[in-house]
């Protein structure tokens, strides 16, 4: 069975270690905090200006000054903090975010990425996408394999307008988990009960399929 | 102290004109600049360019100008939650800059302190790389990128005193403190208006050096773009 967005959170959920600074973009990166470890410390940074940034508050208690990159209304953990835009980015851009987890429409086994723009369809800006791909270290991408027409998503080339070039290590899918190495996809895990095969048939890029592939523990 | 405070958003918006540069503060709704927006869209004042993190909401916010057609140019990182934006930039109506929300701040940033250009490796290899100055830094490709020259600054802080020191609340800091002093004239409304010995120094977060024009501001709408709640 593919996974749900949900599941695809959980998993991701794995690579976050005690002590990691993380930025959760929107959409299936933001469930993940739902998932990571309570036995373990880790801040949330918010683009917008928060590190420490805690769950949605409770009903009447919303702040139309607290909000996350999303524009949603959120709360502060016990030591957060906050700041202006600059200095938001002087975190991303000078490393100092160890994980960064965000979405794609398209990814390339170079470890270009896509997720800002559809020519002539969709133009919403890249807000701080470009600069968190530009700079992290350590990228995953969470994304559908394929898209509704079940096309791959995967791809040996991107289509759409860049994001950024040469920066994602790593992508979880409903179907997989791959590692760029040398140009192309290692497969590394595959979801429960999804074969190699289907992945390899919704896989446009090069595939690098090495012994047993083993199912995703959560 | 210098007394930089002025009697209201009139006063603080003269010498407004058709076809300048505006830095607007916010991020979505939040710490958005309502009272001196409501004043733009009484003046009428067309053919501006707005440099924002985004672009308001159909109804509210810098959507208030877009209504009106005042605005000839955006710059922008993101402009998502707008049917007329959107409109109007289809349909060519409206020139429309996206760039990187870091490099947005730094652009402020840099205008602020008096530094023309700077390096980033955002954008390398995209679209908004396209015609711009590139060169390798540490291994790393990195794209050549300007301070904003612009007419007026309009920020909001959430409590300031008449020598024009600024304190911002949570995330409704965000671009604000790093448009103030980014333009030739910084205008800055305030939730409550002190003056000048009541703020502890300690805790300001921009000196009054950076801004020409105080006021207190009046009704304050803060509203909230997306109410995301958990049950108790």
């Amino acid at each position: 069975m593919a996974l749900s967005k949900e599941q695809i959170a959980q998993r991701i959920a794995k690579e976050v270690k005690d002590g990691y600074y993380v930025n959760l973009g929107i959409g299936i990166p933001t469930l993940v905090a739902n998932f990571v470890r309570d036995d373990i410390e880790v801040e949330f940074q918010s683009e917008n200006g928060i590190l420490g940034m805690g769950p949605f508050p409770f009903e009447g208690e919303e702040d139309a000054d607290l909000i996350n990159a999303g524009k949603q209304t959120i709360t502060a953990m016990k030591g957060a903090s906050f700041f202006d835009s600059a200095k938001s980015f002087s975190m991303i851009r000078g490393q100092h975010v160890d994980l960064t987890i965000l979405g794609a429409m398209e990814v390339a086994q170079n470890g270009d990425i896509a997720n800002w723009k559809i020519p002539g369809k969709m133009v919403k800006g890249m807000g701080g996408a470009m600069d968190l791909v530009a700079s992290a270290e350590n990228i995953i991408v969470a994304m559908m394999h394929t898209n509704r027409a079940g096309e791959s998503k995967i791809l040996k080339q991107c289509s759409l307008p860049l994001t950024g070039v040469n920066c994602v290590k790593k992508v979880v899918t409903n179907l997989a988990v791959l590692e760029i190495e040398d140009g192309k996809f290692r497969l590394l895990e595959r979801a429960p009960g999804v074969s190699v095969e289907e992945i390899d048939a919704a896989t446009e890029g090069n595939l690098i399929i090495d012994g047993d592939i083993p199912e995703m523990t959560f | 102290m210098i007394n930089k405070t002025v009697k209201d958003v009139t006063t603080a918006c003269k010498g407004v004109k058709d076809g300048m540069t505006f830095m607007l503060g916010g991020f979505g709704l939040s710490g958005i600049p309502e009272n001196a927006i409501a004043q733009l869209v009484k003046l009428n004042v067309k053919q501006v360019t707005c440099i924002s993190n985004n672009a308001g909401v159909d109804d509210f916010g810098l959507g208030l100008l877009l209504q009106k057609h005042q605005i000839k140019k955006m710059i922008s990182s993101y402009v998502g939650e707008n049917a007329e934006f959107e409109r109007q930039m289809l349909s060519g109506e409206l020139d429309v800059e996206l760039i990187p929300q870091g490099t947005l701040a730094q652009r402020c940033l840099a205008a602020q302190s008096g530094v023309p250009a700077f390096y980033t490796p955002a954008g390398y290899g995209t679209e908004v790389g396209e015609g711009k100055e590139s060169r390798e830094f540490n291994g790393k490709m990195h794209l050549l990128e300007h301070a904003f020259n612009a007419d007026f600054a309009f920020v909001k802080a959430w409590k300031g005193d008449t020598a024009g020191n600024l304190i911002f609340k949570g995330t409704a800091r965000n671009f604000n403190p790093n448009m103030c002093g980014a333009a030739t004239i910084t205008v800055a409304e305030v939730e409550e208006l002190v003056p000048a010995g009541e703020l502890d120094p300690n805790q300001i977060h921009i000196p009054g050096i950076f801004v020409q024009r105080i006021f207190q501001g009046e009704k304050y709408e803060k509203r909230i773009e997306q109410r995301t709640v958990r049950k108790k």
